[in-house]
């Protein structure tokens, strides 16, 4: 592997995810007001000593923006991350499996799609304890149902090839099947569908926090942040569009990244998987 | 009489993009030139890779997957189709040049019925009416010697079998009474027993329709029945152009004298089968839907000897090789391995007794984690059975890779990075890294070029006098059969019809069933399909 071959558009993805993560480690240190800080007036305009202008209550926007990619960048990943491991791990136990442990995984699967994502989760949230850990659980869980479909359908097609047979009539166990033989031929797939879902747990976090069960205020989050200023955009103010915007730059950063771990994923397929 | 068809110095290129490496330009095909007199038939014979498929194609000015024209000229009854614009050529393919893909079941619609497509293209450009069309269809189903042929274009393609499908097709290529019909290895996918009919029937539609054909295949036997020429490919390179006697019985050069001569392989039959090593008895198997594939099949395996077992797809001979190793635990009968009974389910093997009996698939590309090295596949029963990690592993994949005869530059592939013959080796040396006694192998030479193939035995007979090994060979190719076993089982819709050593199963008095395998095999030999035509009744209605 060496760094020329990777495409300019990944490097713009890794930089934008870099400078995320810059801002989220040191934002006491790149913020120029605290993160709750009132510095003047309501939705005042950007000018040089307030690079995007202030939000709805007089706060800076710009700090608030580097101190929400904490909470922004920490809830969203992980949550994706953790849904990701128990989607996968559950999907291909599944699909190795058949028989009746595949049967009671999916069906209460289905249940659990069955139900609506969000009125579950407030539900959920509405009841437990609220602190980041449940939320991030309550996210990962309710997310891992679409990765196991997803896991199930492209595992079960490579479930049922012949070095899959091989491996068992070598007598792997299953452990080695799942990780060995399945997982690095469904890479493709599955890297997509990380892509997207970190994109729709940022909004869907942003979703939480406007019900008042996500991100309690004044905590900046940026999904957070384009509900507290939306009534601006009445008006004529675009402070709404400015987390909008990182949110969609982050999405499309993760993205790039995502396409290209894709193409090198599927280069050795000879075809298969490239579509 | 003038040529149809005039191929000068044909030259296709494409764009390879070869795993970790900048994308380049490879020559497919290389100042190829030909001519094609109306109503004769010219056979393209080579390996994978020769190129003979892209020069079909180029017949319709196409150019698959990348492949593209740059050079040379393509002269249909004198005029040059190559720059004729996508309108001009649309006027020419389905109506005066036509197609027949090799495998039928994937080239019709499942969605439509076989009628309206094999007439779509001769309605589409208005070379007739529907009505017309179907009276033709109507006609060449019954040249074609279709069962009922006034409703057969009712049926969906799901509804008729292989060989059927295959005729549909020729139908379909035949029914807008083209001047040049181009079959891309048309009855490669069938069994030996359908093959015949196909060809009979191909053979018979070309006669009556005075279309002339360039023929694709890699199986010179079967060329040979139905060329006028025949052009021997290798490289994308012309080896030699002759009349198919010349070809056949005066060979110029030395591959295509490789060719003619391929199956020297050949193996005495053992005399003393005494000595079992694997017993198959009274062994009945269905599937879980209840649906018998095997009826009470007895036969056994002696030590350090070939059993292959013959006989066409749905036969029930891949079946046995699953019951044998488990993955379908026969419903009835048992099967006993070095004189102690064998443990019926996978699941309940012990390490041992799965170490024991390996298994080679026919298509070594899916049987092979596309995303493992060779050093991966080869060295993971090494960790599994024996526990051997670090330097003491390397050293004995190297050690397996010298059996098989490739050298150490492979270790660190992948599968996508070796050719077919390569890959089946591999396999074969991750079959031996769990040091078997018995392996299972289920037609691994069917998928490859005949003199790769051919390789593959010879290493398989190698290793086999080196290590006492004992083969089951799954097959149905009668030439195979007769090169490398010791007995022979021939089965038929999941019976054994013949079982014992090789020379008293090859050997008259035959069965029925035996004595049509035997006899479809097609032969180096020019009218032979006509002399076994006249041998045996058409069975046009059975297949």
């Amino acid at each position: 592997m060496r760094l020329r071959d990777i495409p300019i558009t990944a490097w713009l993805g890794m930089a934008g995810i870099l400078l995320a993560f810059i801002c989220a480690i040191f934002a006491p240190w790149i913020a120029p007001y605290g993160e709750t800080e009132v510095v003047g007036n309501v939705w005042q305009v950007a000018d040089t000593q307030y690079f995007f202008g202030l939000d709805n209550l007089g706060r800076d926007i710009l700090s608030r923006l580097i101190y929400g990619a904490r909470t922004t960048l920490f809830v969203a990943l992980t949550a994706t991350i953790i849904s990701f491991s128990l989607g996968i791990i559950l999907s291909f136990t599944a699909a190795v499996s058949r028989g009746l442990i595949d049967a009671v995984f999916s069906r209460f699967n289905d249940l659990m799609m069955s139900i609506p994502t969000l009125i579950f989760a407030l539900v959920v949230l509405a009841v437990l304890p609220q602190n980041l850990i449940v939320l991030i659980l309550v996210m990962a869980i309710l997310d891992s149902t679409r990765v196991y479909r997803l896991g199930r359908a492209v595992a079960l097609d490579v479930a049922v090839m012949e070095f899959v047979e091989a491996a068992k009539l070598r007598g792997e166990g299953k452990i080695w099947i799942i990780f060995r033989e399945i997982l690095p031929n469904t890479l493709s797939p599955l890297l997509a569908e990380f892509g997207l879902r970190f994109a729709f747990s940022i909004l869907f976090l942003s979703t939480l926090s406007f019900l008042g069960l996500g991100i309690q205020p004044p905590s900046a989050d940026w999904g957070g942040m384009v509900k507290d200023n939306k009534d601006g955009i009445i008006f004529g103010i675009s402070a709404a569009l400015v987390p909008g915007s990182a949110i969609a730059a982050l999405a499309v950063c993760v993205n790039l990244v995502v396409d290209w771990l894709l193409k090198r994923t599927s280069s050795l397929k000879g075809g298969r998987g490239d579509a | 009489m003038p040529e149809l068809l005039s191929v000068r110095d044909l030259k296709i290129e494409a764009t390879s993009y070869p795993p970790g490496e900048p994308p380049k330009r490879v020559t497919i095909v290389d100042g190829v030139s030909f001519d094609l007199k109306k109503g004769k038939v010219l056979g393209l014979i080579g390996e994978s890779g020769a190129g003979k498929s892209t020069i079909g194609l180029s017949a319709l000015a196409y150019g698959r997957g990348g492949a593209e024209i740059t050079g040379g000229s393509v002269l249909l009854d004198g005029v040059d189709i190559l720059p004729l614009g996508k309108s001009g050529i649309r006027k020419i393919r389905g109506a005066r040049v036509c197609y027949v893909a090799q495998s039928a079941a994937a080239a019709f619609n499942p969605a439509h019925r076989l009628g309206e497509q094999v007439i779509e293209a001769s309605v589409k450009h208005g070379l007739m009416t529907k009505d017309e069309a179907r009276k033709r269809a109507f006609y060449l189903f019954q040249v074609l010697g279709l069962p009922n042929p006034e409703t057969f274009g009712d049926r969906f393609p799901h509804q008729v079998s292989g060989g059927q499908l295959q005729r549909a097709m020729t139908a379909m290529a035949l029914c807008s009474n083209p001047e040049l019909i181009v079959f891309d290895e048309p009855t490669t996918a069938l069994d030996v027993t359908t093959q015949i009919d196909v060809l009979a029937a191909i053979k018979h539609a070309i006669e009556e329709t005075h279309t002339a054909a360039l023929y694709i295949t890699h199986d010179l036997a079967v060329v040979a029945q139905i060329s006028d020429d025949i052009m021997v490919l290798r490289h994308g390179k012309t080896v030699e152009y002759g009349t198919v006697q010349q070809i056949i019985e005066a060979p110029r050069e030395d591959y295509t004298r490789a060719l003619v001569n391929v199956r020297q392989t050949a193996r005495e039959e053992a005399t003393d089968q005494s000595d079992t090593l694997l017993k198959v008895e009274n062994v009945s198997a269905q599937y879980s839907n209840g649906f018998k594939v095997l009826h009470d099949v007895s036969l056994h395996v002696p030590k350090g000897q070939t059993l292959a077992i013959v006989g066409e797809s749905g036969s029930g001979k891949s079946t046995l090789a699953r019951v044998i190793t488990g993955l379908l635990p026969p419903s009835n009968g048992g099967i006993s391995f070095d004189g102690r009974p064998l443990t019926p389910a996978l699941k309940n093997r012990s390490r041992d007794e799965l170490r024991r009996i390996q298994l080679i698939y026919q298509m070594a590309d899916t049987a092979m984690n596309p995303r493992q090295t060779v050093r991966d596949i080869i060295g993971r029963p090494l960790t599994f059975y024996y526990g051997l990690h670090g330097a003491a592993k390397t050293a004995r994949v190297r050690e397996l890779l010298e059996q098989i005869e490739m050298s150490n530059g492979f270790i660190d592939r992948y599968p996508a990075e070796l050719s077919g013959g390569q890959k089946q080796r591999v396999a074969i040396a991750r079959a031996l890294a769990a040091k078997p006694e018995l392996i299972l192998c289920d037609e691994p030479t069917s998928a490859l070029d005949p003199l790769v193939a051919e390789g593959i035995l010879n290493l398989l007979l190698r290793l086999q006098a080196e290590a006492q090994l004992s083969y089951i060979f799954i097959t149905h190719d009668i030439a195979i059969v007769r090169a490398i076993a010791d007995s022979v089982a021939v089965m038929h819709r999941g019976k054994l019809v013949r079982f014992g050593p090789k020379s008293k199963v090859l050997s008259p008095p035959f069965d029925d069933y035996t004595d049509l395998l035997l006899k479809s095999v097609p032969e180096m030999e020019i009218g032979w399909l006509e002399k076994v035509l006249t041998t045996r009744k058409m069975e046009s209605a059975g297949n």
